[in-house]
């Protein structure tokens, strides 16, 4: 295998000790390199159900009784609704409820407070065609579907606006009454220092303009959701979502009811991405449609109405103008973006945010303004894809450093090492830094692909590109960069409680049990909260029995996004089995009369290590502790360090900790066809500590695959006001076919705030991907793409303009007319040293 | 119009009465229980929901079971031997093969048919065999090498 | 999940039965084989028959009989996984192999059969869409609707003929065999299609297609490649089949057929013309390559743009004739270029 792990903590000073197990926790006695389990290539606690196919995803519950829905949803993108009349629905045999918004208290939600827009079913206006207007209960699928079809509707159809450009110009159709301005959902402007005054510092300054365009998570599960109301009042809904403790709290909102009575169970989910990360139509019509027939309700979406469900990548449209000094360092960025932010607000306020507060924290930015606009359209709307909001302007951002390194002719590997952020520092934007492995990252993927001898130097236009294997094709390598956060430091409703609860419960059998509010998509969140117990109390991972997501039950996570579950909960889980081995220990020194701190914990024993014979059992050691202690069951809690920015948006963009990945890619470009092979992609991700190496991988490899689909073939667009292709196979989802080999190195630098130093890996290894790519496209052909995907008719279209002599540039040609806001103008906080002790409540 | 058919699954005749145009991945996972099987798009789009018939990869969201009175068909269930694990299931899940798991059925079924056919196969007739099964998850690295770990385990002659 | 309309299912054991049932229950009734075609279009409610006789049983349909020394016969229910793995069908028919072996995925390939993709129905993205998705953006004439979205002047629909092995049995010269009740016929593939995007077939409903004959393989050269955005699943949006058969130093004979990119598969007779009695050099590949480009007309109605498909046409026919000229670079095979 090409994986390659480990490494030393170059790059980063530790500002703090204690690193290991995070702030505030009791180190083991054992030493770092005597980990049992962290570190190890252990497979998943669920991996075996998941390769005999046990595991119970949400459309696998069949309970007795069980009748199937459907929703019927809205032909038109922009419409009010006239009437629905249900009467031959209702009247069809088999059919045992149908609703409509009416059969739903008069209440909208959003997963934002600040974006409370959305119905289950509209009861007014439909915004974009797959909007929700009613639901069936029957007793199969296919009668529920009939039963649907005989729904009568009746629209009077609006105009349909379905382009950022589209929405500014008709001001006078409006399609959400709320908001920063006609169809502007937000317009937010933030300034740190003086950028004017910094390209007047600067040797060279670029102004580039790029295009993103939208696409989907693609789960290969369906969302599906079981709804079951009992005679005693109370709800039960199993839901494949990535986030109950949400869906919990917004279901009593919608359905007006204690949540007291609410149970929402997340059901493992297959394939996430941050698309299940909203409440939707189908939970919340299946919830209405139990409780009104009296039996659970199941509905299963199909493959069209997970398009339309959507919540996935903005399209944006983006402005960046940078100074730069001959040397390559930034002296000031400033950065513009337009948001298609779709026909609901969805998680879009903090999208808007995240296009632009995230880019400073990867290399020294002294002065930095960012404006950015959500506008809404009437397509599905956008919201947290894999990198929410932060693969735009990255994409942005590195390739415009890959034009200046040219201009500056710079090694675009060698200029970035020289520009990155500095460890323990605060950036522009006042957010707080730690431990930076992307110096250590850079290097990896620069030696491991033989950068120097590939890239070759900067060759000018005229040269073309090096020899190819034939005539046809050219071949080309290209790097990037990018940083991540890992978990954000608020929730999306403002409170002082836990963003992570865990319950580590012992019993006499030795067996361990572990409650915990998260959520497993894949990422291996369940494992995690077997490993960190594990590895503290000294037994084995399969001696955990782990209860994840369901809210009648376990502690409150907020659920599988933003990066946050391993720091998070492992840091829940950490403190919560220290909690339990503290009062282990004790018993067990009592018994063995020696000091509780002289005692280790492993291979399921517990005893003073040069007395090893005397060890007792784990079992024995609990049966002590119970007896001396009572039950033993014990909380851990976690929150985040609070380190907003001391500014109206600062909330968006803190974070524990930062990841960051550097990435290599070498391609070959037909210059007959435009096709793109792509060959190798070599990556260095600093991930802290790989708490399992191998699920670490695994992320990684698969954040590279999605960003090959978002450079080369994904896109969600839209014809006559529908999606154009909402299906497997016109959606194009990179096979094994177009995946190269993918080489993963990871970086440790045990990070200070980080479950024995963890950092995240699921979402930032996907960021630096598509630059790369069309950073290697330029290599190969001088072909500049400032827009994604990159198709061959582009590439194909920049080499025509290069043949006439022109720049051989193909991308977006204008920005829209459009003011933002005053700017809120705080003082860069650039180069300030990160506070000595991070304020995290509950850690003690 | 129903059907009485008998249905020969991992090795067990089920005597089933379904409507026909009831497909093979419905009737696996409504009427036998087998929730095994997943399902992408049932449009033939995705390969999720991959069983074997007769030892090769079909698609049961296309296949009805009427077709299939003679047929072996194998799902995920039947892939161990009473308490065994097949070498593919024990090498994806050693190396980390299934992430969400949800098209893993799918692709042990398509793997253990290749391996069948072709013991020893090179990492791009791997990929080739698999090019019918979509994964969202894994970037597909981690799954090829499960398949080339079970080929070597398997005892393929090299 | 999306399902299936009901129907009632007949699986004949015999020709006989088959065409039987077919001319007894007319209109309603459809054939299907693998159904890998069919079952999406039914589930999407392209066709709700109530009758669907099904071809699997009928064992005269399958396998391959004969030899390239005379031509050989491949029964129409012989699965694409067959005919892309036939050894006399990879030596002397190779294009025939390549294609079946692109077709959609294995597993598929594993299902639908050769007949199925001879008469893989036309394609529009317009048009294989579900119900509700049509009915949003408005119906078609193929089905539900009066006009065409792609050309919506036209009195005729534009879907594109999709099928990898059409092309490339018309430009071997290959013939069908047609049974029904009526008797048998056997008709040039290039006469079994029609240039409609609805009716696309020259065969009557009732009609059966039970074989394919290839003629002797007599010195014919042959090459099939396909343009698609990914190696796998994807339909053809351009597909180019070449056959030549050299005289000496220079061609023959040759015929060069285009298919995606109309209702029919498009011949280029003036390109294929321009080949004979010459070398196959460079300069002679590129001037029938931009007269082969002639007859492809796509419209914006499949993956790609359709200015695109057409200048890609030039491209892949130029690359066919050179790797049946032994001009292609090594190391990149015919069917690699996808």
């Amino acid at each position: 295998m090409s994986v390659e792990s480990g490494g030393s903590s170059a790059g980063s000073a530790r500002a703090t000790d204690g690193g290991r197990f995070g702030r505030g926790a009791e180190p083991p006695s054992e030493g770092k390199h005597e980990f049992a389990v962290i570190g190890r290539p252990l497979p998943k606690i669920d991996a075996w159900a998941k390769v005999t196919g046990e595991t119970r995803y949400a459309d696998d519950f069949f309970l007795p009784r069980m009748a199937y829905g459907r929703l019927l949803r809205s032909p038109h993108a922009h419409a009010r609704i006239r009437s629905i009349d249900a009467t031959r629905a209702r009247a069809l045999p088999g059919v045992y409820a149908v609703i409509t918004g009416a059969d739903l208290p008069r209440v909208k939600f959003g997963i934002l407070p600040v974006s409370q827009d959305e119905e289950a079913l509209c009861t007014e206006k439909v915004r974009m065609v797959g909007d929700a207007v009613a639901a069936v209960a029957a007793v199969d699928e296919e009668t529920a579907d009939h039963a649907c079809r005989l729904i009568d509707v009746e629209y009077e159809p609006l105009r349909a606006l379905m382009s950022i450009e589209e929405s500014l110009a008709h001001p006078e159709v409006r399609i959400h009454e709320y908001g920063d301005g006609p169809n502007v959902h937000k317009n937010v402007a933030l300034q740190f220092g003086d950028v004017e005054a910094a390209f007047a510092r600067a040797d060279l300054v670029r102004e580039d303009v790029f295009f993103y365009e939208g696409n989907t998570h693609l789960p290969m599960e369906q969302h599906a959701a079981v709804a079951s109301a009992g005679p005693d009042g109370k709800l039960t809904l199993w839901s494949s979502t990535q986030t109950p403790h949400y869906v919990h709290r917004l279901l009593a909102k919608i359905l007006e009811m204690p949540a007291a009575h609410i149970r929402v169970v997340a059901t493992p989910v297959g394939g996430g991405f941050g698309g299940k990360l909203d409440p939707f139509a189908h939970e919340i019509a299946a919830c209405r449609l139990s409780q009104l027939t009296g039996r659970p309700v199941k509905i299963a979406c199909t493959r069209e109405e997970v398009f339309y469900i959507h919540r996935g990548r903005h399209p944006v449209l983006m402005w960046i103008k940078t100074g730069f000094t001959k040397h390559g360092e930034i002296t000031g960025c400033h950065l513009r973006t337009w948001l298609d932010g779709g026909a609901y607000g969805s998680y879009g306020v903090a999208s808007t945010f995240y296009t632009g507060v995230i880019n400073p924290v990867t290399y020294k930015i002294p002065v930095y303004k960012f404006e950015g606009a959500r506008v809404f359209t009437n397509k599905p709307p956008c919201g947290p894809k894999r990198g929410h909001g932060t693969p735009q302007p990255r994409f942005a951002l590195e390739c415009q450093i890959d034009k200046a390194a040219e201009q500056l002719g710079l090694d675009p590997a060698e200029m970035r090492k020289r520009i990155l952020a500095e460890p323990f520092t605060k950036t522009a934007n006042h957010l707080t830094v730690t431990t930076i492995g992307l110096g250590e990252c850079i290097d990896r993927v620069v030696e491991a692909s033989g950068w120097r001898a590939k890239w070759g130097g900067w060759r000018s236009q005229s040269e073309g590109a090096s020899a190819a294997p034939s005539d046809n094709r050219r071949r080309g390598v290209g790097i990037a960069c990018s940083a991540y956060l890992t978990g954000a430091g608020t929730a999306v409703y403002w409170n002082s409680m836990p963003h992570s609860g865990v319950i580590v419960r012992a019993d006499r059998s030795g067996g361990v049990a572990v409650l915990c509010g998260a959520t497993d998509i894949g990422q291996g969140s369940d494992s995690i909260l077997a490993y960190l117990p594990a590895e503290i109390l000294g037994i084995d991972p399969k001696d955990v029995h782990v209860h994840p997501a369901d809210t009648s039950l376990t502690p409150v996570d907020l659920g599988s996004y933003s990066s946050r579950v391993t720091l998070m909960c492992g840091m829940a889980a950490i403190q919560a089995s220290q909690r339990l081995r503290e009062v282990v220990a004790r018993a067990v020194a009592r018994k063995l009369e020696v000091d509780p701190g002289a005692l280790a914990f492993r291979e399921r024993k517990v005893g003073v290590p040069d007395d090893w014979e005397k060890a007792v059992d784990f079992a024995q050691a609990v049966e002590l502790a119970e007896a001396m202690h009572g039950v033993l069951a014990f909380a851990g809690s976690y929150a985040p360090p609070k380190r907003a920015g001391k500014y109206k948006g600062g909330g968006v963009g803190p974070s524990p900790c930062y990841s960051y990945s550097a990435c290599v890619v070498e391609l070959s470009v037909d210059e007959e066809t435009g096709e793109i092979e792509l060959h190798d992609v070599w990556i260095g991700h600093d991930i802290g500590r790989a708490l399992n190496p191998l699920l670490v991988e695994g992320q990684v490899e698969g954040s590279v695959y999605m960003g090959i689909g978002e450079a080369l073939m994904e896109g969600q667009v839209f014809r006559n006001g529908v999606h154009k292709q909402p299906s497997l196979l016109e959606y194009k989802s990179p096979t094994t076919l177009e995946t190269p080999e993918i080489h993963t190195f990871l970086v440790e630098t045990d990070d200070p705030e980080g479950p024995f130093g963890a950092k995240e890996a699921g979402q930032g290894p996907l960021l630096p991907v598509i630059p790369a790519i069309a950073n290697a496209v330029y290599h190969a052909v001088g072909v500049r793409c400032d827009e994604v995907p990159i198709t061959p008719e582009m590439i194909l279209k920049g080499l025509e303009l290069r043949r006439r002599g022109k720049a051989a540039r193909v991308g977006p040609e204008r920005i829209p007319r459009f003011t933002f806001k005053e700017p809120v103008v705080v003082e860069s906080a650039f180069g300030q040293p990160a506070d000595a002790i991070a304020v995290r409540p509950f850690a003690q | 119009m129903k059907a009485r058919l008998s249905l020969t699954v991992n090795g067990e005749t089920h005597d089933i009465l379904v409507p026909v145009h009831k497909t093979l991945l419905e009737v696996l996972r409504e009427d036998l229980g087998l929730t095994g099987t997943k399902h992408g798009c049932e449009l033939g789009e995705c390969g999720t929901c991959t069983v074997l018939v007769n030892g090769e990869p079909v698609l049961s969201c296309l296949a009805l079971p009427a077709d299939l009175a003679d047929a072996e068909i194998t799902t995920v269930e039947g892939m161990a031997e009473g308490g065994r694990l097949h070498p593919l299931q024990q090498a994806f899940a050693e190396l980390g093969a299934a992430q969400c798991g949800y098209c893993t059925p799918g692709i042990l079924l398509t793997a253990q048919a290749l391996l069948a056919d072709r013991p020893s196969p090179t990492r791009q007739e791997v990929k080739e065999a698999l090019a019918g099964n979509l994964c969202r998850c894994t970037g597909y690295t981690k799954i090829l090498d499960a398949v080339e770990l079970a080929a070597l385990r398997m005892g393929a002659p090299r | 999940m999306i399902r299936l309309p009901a129907f009632t299912y007949l699986a004949p054991r015999t020709l006989d039965d088959a065409a039987a049932a077919m001319a007894s229950h007319g209109a309603e009734a459809m054939l299907v084989a693998g159904g890998t075609d069919l079952y999406p279009n039914m589930k999407r409610r392209q066709f709700e028959p109530t009758v669907l006789v099904g071809l699997r049983a009928i064992r005269d349909l399958q396998g391959v009989r004969g030899g390239a020394r005379d031509g050989i016969t491949i029964g129409a229910g012989t699965t694409l996984s067959a005919v892309a793995a036939h050894r006399e069908i990879i030596a002397h028919y190779p294009a025939l192999a390549t294609a079946a072996g692109l077709v959609s995925s294995p597993q598929l390939r594993n299902m639908g059969t050769l007949g199925g993709n001879v008469c893989v129905d036309t394609r529009c993205n317009y048009y294989n869409q579900s119900y509700e998705w049509r009915k949003a953006v408005g119906f078609c004439m193929k089905k539900d609707g009066a006009i065409c979205l792609v050309a919506p002047g036209s009195p005729r629909c534009w879907a594109v003929s999709s099928s990898d092995t059409a092309p490339v049995l018309w430009s071997l010269g290959a013939r069908v065999r047609l049974s029904s009740t009526a008797g048998e016929r056997t008709i040039p593939v290039e006469a079994l299609y029609r240039d409609d995007g609805i009716e696309y077939l020259a065969k009557q409903p009732g009609e059966i297609l039970t074989d394919v004959l290839l003629p002797a393989a007599d010195g014919w050269r042959s090459a099939y490649l396909k343009l698609r955005r990914r190696g796998s699943f994807d339909f053809p949006v351009l597909g180019v089949a070449v056959a030549l058969r050299m005289d000496g130093r220079v061609v023959g004979d040759a015929r060069i057929v285009i298919g995606a990119v109309a209702s029919q598969p498009r011949p280029a007779p003036a390109a294929a013309a321009a080949l004979v009695g010459e070398r196959l050099g460079r300069e002679l590949i590129t001037r029938v390559a931009d007269l082969a480009a002639g007859p492809a007309k796509p419209l914006d109605n499949t993956d790609f743009t359709h200015p695109y498909r057409k200048k890609m046409t030039r491209v892949f026919v130029a690359r066919a004739l050179a790797s049946l000229a032994g001009l292609e670079p090594a190391g990149r095979p015919a069917e690699e270029v996808a």
